[in-house]
């Protein structure tokens, strides 16, 4: 945890190296903040995979997730921090699970645990499963692995912290002015359809459909 | 039956596991202590009784040689030169089909040459099952111990090439003695071999 | 690609026994199948399957899955149907043209293929005539296209079979994305028009769903006259205590369950689509992934159905290694079962803690001998991966001496006569015996309903006709007794591990010599192995290539779960997270 401790230098934005006094209130603030916030990380209670066993082995009692202030699991995605994506999406389950991220409050955390989250993992080739949960949701740690031992996803927590040791009350998304908004709800149609791609489906669908007209009549002549 | 006997059994086991954990730490008290790196196996083994927890990252649990997470490429120290042949076997046997080799040439003949000029595996993929590693005719791809691998990004640290992959055999030697020991063994029996041929053919 | 019949003519099934029996009863209708079995004609299908079940006595349909012949342009139905007596199966096929894709259900028959036949409608395209609900079950309603139709491609499609040419000898890396025509793991049919995009999947999955029908028989009623006390409620796919991301979708009268739909799918990870893209031996690995708690015993089923094919056997040090395996695999479930039942009950995980305590001292020894602590891979064709050290074996037989009877003693102790868990699991969630053999339910919820069926006895493999057992059997059929059953099985398990760890001789561990790629003669095999959730079944057809022809596996999971309406039906809604958990479902196994 010490070598933790001393990685926890704030990088110092370029415009603010004049004026010290607000950046140290900033820092100190900062500080308190990120100290009490880290060491109180809430995962959501939420499973999907072979990963999440391993999950439950980090919760028990031989690795103790505790030890690190996480062990209160929330099935309610609304008193979460930490979603920790631990297993194969699908694509029939990602619109849940994206509707959950949409529910958790700001500040939240999303760990992608084992390879199959990451980036499809070896069930990648698959017909139903997406290539990686972050195309839909922003993930902050990836830890690899299949499936990673509890240790693994304790690493990847404690690179969590050095995360949230990083950040900066003045700069965090949650306390900027708006509403942050919400990532769109992928629909299932007669594939997977992420909605912020849609534009892009539509020329990709109408490129096709000219080249198929154009095909018979290549045939004919 | 009284009511109740059931639900007080139960708390007599939950009680018990607790006073364990202080009797276990009585009878630490004049070895170092229940944490000293001495105690670990016992702790974790078929005799543990009380606090089961490894205190992550402080300590560590001994991973057996078999373990396997990731695979590496071995780097012989001695001969200078990466181990791997570019057969492509492994990436043959490799269920999630997750690596790639581009077999080298011969600048000079154009002709292939045993020697991968890239290796790529992608973490991503990687179902860690050790196909790779057991296939491997010459001992040169085995499976690694590192499981601390988490990152913030994965499109490039988690797509392991050539240099991140290789690692020197002294690295195999540690975290795999018994199968560096069968490998030497085999190297003596080969050389002895071939001096007997020689010895025959003079 | 070439088929098993194109090849070489297939030697067709000889006809003994009940074969023969059946050829006479419905003459022309009846014929000799390829490899084995007989192919029975449409028309009497499901007359000659009573006369199977009834006549015959084979009133266990253990499998039914559905292979596509794309060369012969036909697609076959395959029924593996057992006696309760034990004994090998009766196999009958029935056949459709690939065009017209229509078979008659066997859902009056055997209420257990009611999931199946949807599983082959969803993923096969095979229409089931007089099906009551013939909807897509793992992929959503709507998905375009019936993906293991051997004509079916998925987006990322690289190559028929692998090995993949693109990775050696110049694999240049690619990712999957780039290679795609989508640029992601999508595809979508010509005429789909993006501009009408509406979520859909939910509103088609009710239709016909319980708020629709009657109470008491079930028929549907017009909507208007539907006097709504019902109350339809969803629990899942995200939901603490349906271990996983299982869904239900439950209608409700006040409180009392009327009528209870699974919902799955949400972990469908197409392991039969990849499976018969990779070769055999990488099929391995990826059955860790189907029931990911007990890796080492899906290994060894797997490795039973190509052995069948292959003819060959392990060594007996490796038989002995796998039946360790098996039944150390097989307490690590029944204790991560008993956990979690007690997490479901609400005994909010201290009693969980306690079970997986002692699941990790067999982890340790599972990953001392495999590499892995879930993902074993362990078993090989003819043998076992790597051999385990005397040191290893003092180790296990401390903890099968000494810790784990212990432990179980401990669980049962302060578990089995406590007040709260009789109130809560006795008389609930009951399954009589003759539903439960109906619903081709497999392990502890068939014996637990008085039904002493195990594959271990029934038909014994690998060596276990050499080991004194007793087969578990528990008689009231509620959720008690098949925590009961579990407890028991334990004691079996240490019993069989007693005389495998003191018998365990030297020697060799893997028949021939270890390949990667190994040519399967041509035939048809069906290996099954009792797992700890039920009866594991791996259907393989070889056509003689390096990969097999169709790869299916029969869940345990999968199959139990269609008998749980029937255990929830009257009950309170807070009795089904019990009675699901008693079920004991690995959502890798149910949606594979």
């Amino acid at each position: 945890m010490d070598e933790l401790r001393d990685l926890n230098t704030m990088p110092v934005p370029l415009e603010l190296r004049d004026n010290v006094l607000v950046t140290t209130i900033d820092r100190f603030v900062s500080y308190i903040y990120n100290w009490g916030r880290k060491r109180s990380v809430w995962p959501m209670m939420f499973g999907l995979a072979c990963c999440a066993i391993e999950m439950i082995c980090a919760a028990a009692s031989r690795f103790d997730i505790a030890r690190f202030g996480s062990e209160l699991m929330r099935p309610s995605p609304r008193q979460a921090d930490l979603m920790i994506v631990s297993g194969t999406v699908t694509k029939k389950m990602v619109p849940q699970i994206v509707r959950l991220y949409n529910q958790m409050p700001e500040p939240k955390y999303v760990i992608s645990m084992g390879a199959c989250a990451t980036g499809g993992g070896p069930f990648k080739e698959g017909y139903n499963v997406v290539s990686g949960i972050d195309k839909f949701i922003p993930v902050d740690v990836y830890v690899p692995g299949c499936p990673p031992r509890p240790e693994a996803l304790l690493h990847g927590l404690l690179k969590l912290y050095e995360k949230i040791e990083r950040q900066s009350v003045r700069t965090v998304p949650w306390y900027q002015r708006g509403e942050s908004e919400a990532v769109p709800v992928p629909i299932l149609g007669p594939d997977l359809i992420d909605p912020r791609r849609l534009p892009e489906i539509r020329a990709r669908l109408a490129a096709l459909r000219a080249k198929a007209a154009e095909a018979p009549s290549e045939g004919a002549s | 039956m009284v009511y109740g006997l059931g639900i007080l059994k139960g708390l007599g086991v939950t009680l018990k596991h607790f006073l364990y954990s202080y009797i276990e730490d009585v009878r630490y008290l004049f070895q170092g202590g229940r944490y000293h790196p001495r105690h670990l196996l016992e702790r974790q083994g078929p005799r543990a009784r009380g606090v089961f927890t490894v205190q992550y990252p402080k300590e560590k649990l001994p991973l057996p040689e078999n373990f396997r997470y990731i695979p590496f490429l071995v780097y012989d120290t001695q001969e200078e030169k990466i181990k791997c042949t570019a057969c492509g076997i492994c990436a043959k046997v490799c269920p999630p089909q997750c690596i790639w080799i581009v077999r080298g040439t011969d600048p000079n003949t154009g002709r292939p040459k045993p020697e991968p000029e890239a290796f790529y595996i992608d973490a991503t993929i990687c179902m860690s099952c050790g196909f790779c590693a057991e296939f491997c005719p010459f001992d040169a791809i085995k499976m690694d111990h590192e499981y601390e691998l988490s990152s913030y990004e994965r499109y490039e640290s988690l797509l392991f090439d050539l240099p991140r992959l290789l690692k020197p055999d002294t690295y195999h030697a540690q975290i795999h003695p018994s199968d560096w020991a069968r490998e030497q063994a085999e190297k003596e029996a080969e050389k002895a071999k071939k001096g007997e041929k020689a010895a025959v053919r003079s | 690609m070439s088929a098993p019949t194109k090849a070489k003519a297939a030697p067709l099934a000889e006809l003994k026994g009940d074969l023969a029996i059946l050829k006479e009863r419905f003459g022309e209708a009846v014929q000799p199948a390829e490899y084995e079995g007989v192919v029975i004609a449409n028309e009497v299908l499901v007359e000659a399957a009573r006369f199977i079940r009834d006549e015959l006595g084979y009133r266990y349909l253990s499998s039914l899955t559905a292979v596509d012949y794309l060369q012969e342009g036909y697609f076959e139905v395959v029924y593996h149907a057992y006696r309760l007596e034990g004994g090998g199966p009766l196999v009958f096929k029935a056949r459709t043209p690939r065009d017209v894709a229509t078979i008659p259900s066997m859902v009056s028959v055997w209420p257990g293929a009611d999931f199946q036949e949807r599983e082959a409608w969803d993923l096969m395209g095979i229409r089931f005539a007089g099906h009551p609900n013939l909807k897509r079950i793992l992929l959503w309603e709507g998905f375009h296209g019936h993906p293991l139709r051997k004509d079916w491609r998925e987006p990322y499609f690289e190559e028929e079979h692998k090995p993949f040419s693109s990775r050696w000898p110049s694999g240049h890396h690619i990712r999957a994305e780039d290679r795609a025509f989508w640029h992601d793991n999508v595809q979508y049919p010509l005429d789909w028009d993006p501009d009408q995009v509406e979520d859909t999947a939910d509103e088609l999955l009710y239709i016909g769903m319980g708020q629709f029908a009657r109470a008491d028989t079930g028929e549907p009623v017009e909507p208007k006259s539907l006097r709504t006390e019902r109350l339809v409620v969803n629990m899942g796919p995200q939901h603490p205590s349906t271990h996983g991301v299982f869904r239900m979708v439950i209608t409700l009268d006040g409180e009392t369950i009327v009528r209870l739909e699974p919902v799955m799918g949400y972990l469908h990870r197409n392991h039969e689509k990849i499976g018969e893209r990779n070769m055999y031996l990488q099929n391995m690995p990826y059955t860790d992934r189907l029931d990911y708690i007990c890796s080492m015993s899906n290994n060894l089923g797997y490795a039973l159905a190509v052995e069948k094919l292959l003819g060959i056997r392990p060594p007996e040090r490796a038989e002995y290694l796998r039946v360790i395996m098996a039944e150390f695999t097989r307490i690590v479930n029944h204790l991560w079962a008993i956990g979690f039942l007690l997490n479901d009950l609400g005994a909010f995980f201290t009693p969980a803690l306690y079970a997986i305590e002692e699941r990790e001292l067999i982890l340790d020894l599972f990953e001392e001998a495999s590499g892995s602590r879930m993902m074993c891979n362990y078993m090989r064709f003819g043998g076992v991966a790597h051999d385990v050290s005397d040191d290893w074996i003092a180790r296990a037989k401390e903890l099968v001496y000494n810790r784990l009877p212990r432990a179980i003693e401990e669980l049962d102790r302060y578990l089995t006569h406590n007040e709260l868990i009789k109130a809560r699991c006795q008389g609930v969630g009951v399954l009589p015996p003759d539903l439960a053999v109906a619903y081709s339910t497999a392990g502890p919820v068939l014996r637990a309903s008085g039904i002493p069926y195990d594959v271990r006895r029934a038909e014994p493999y690998s060596i276990y006709d050499r080991f004194d057992f007793d087969v578990a059997v528990r008689y009231n059929g509620d959720v008690y007794d098949r925590y009961l059953i579990r407890i028991d099985e334990m004691w079996q398990s240490l019993r069989i591990l007693r005389q495998a760890l003191d018998q365990i001789p030297k020697g060799e561990i893997q028949a021939g010599k270890k390949q990667y790629m190994i040519r399967v003669p041509p035939g048809q095999a069906y290996g099954r192995v009792e797992n700890p959730k039920g009866e594991l079944g791996f259907y393989v057809v070889s056509d003689g290539s390096p990969n097999p022809y169709r790869y299916h596996i029969r869940a345990p999971s999968f199959i139990n779960l269609t008998a749980l309406n029937e255990m929830c039906k009257g009950h309170k809604v807070a009795d089904v997270v019990v009675i699901l958990g008693s079920i004991d479902i690995v959502l890798g196994e149910v949606d594979r």
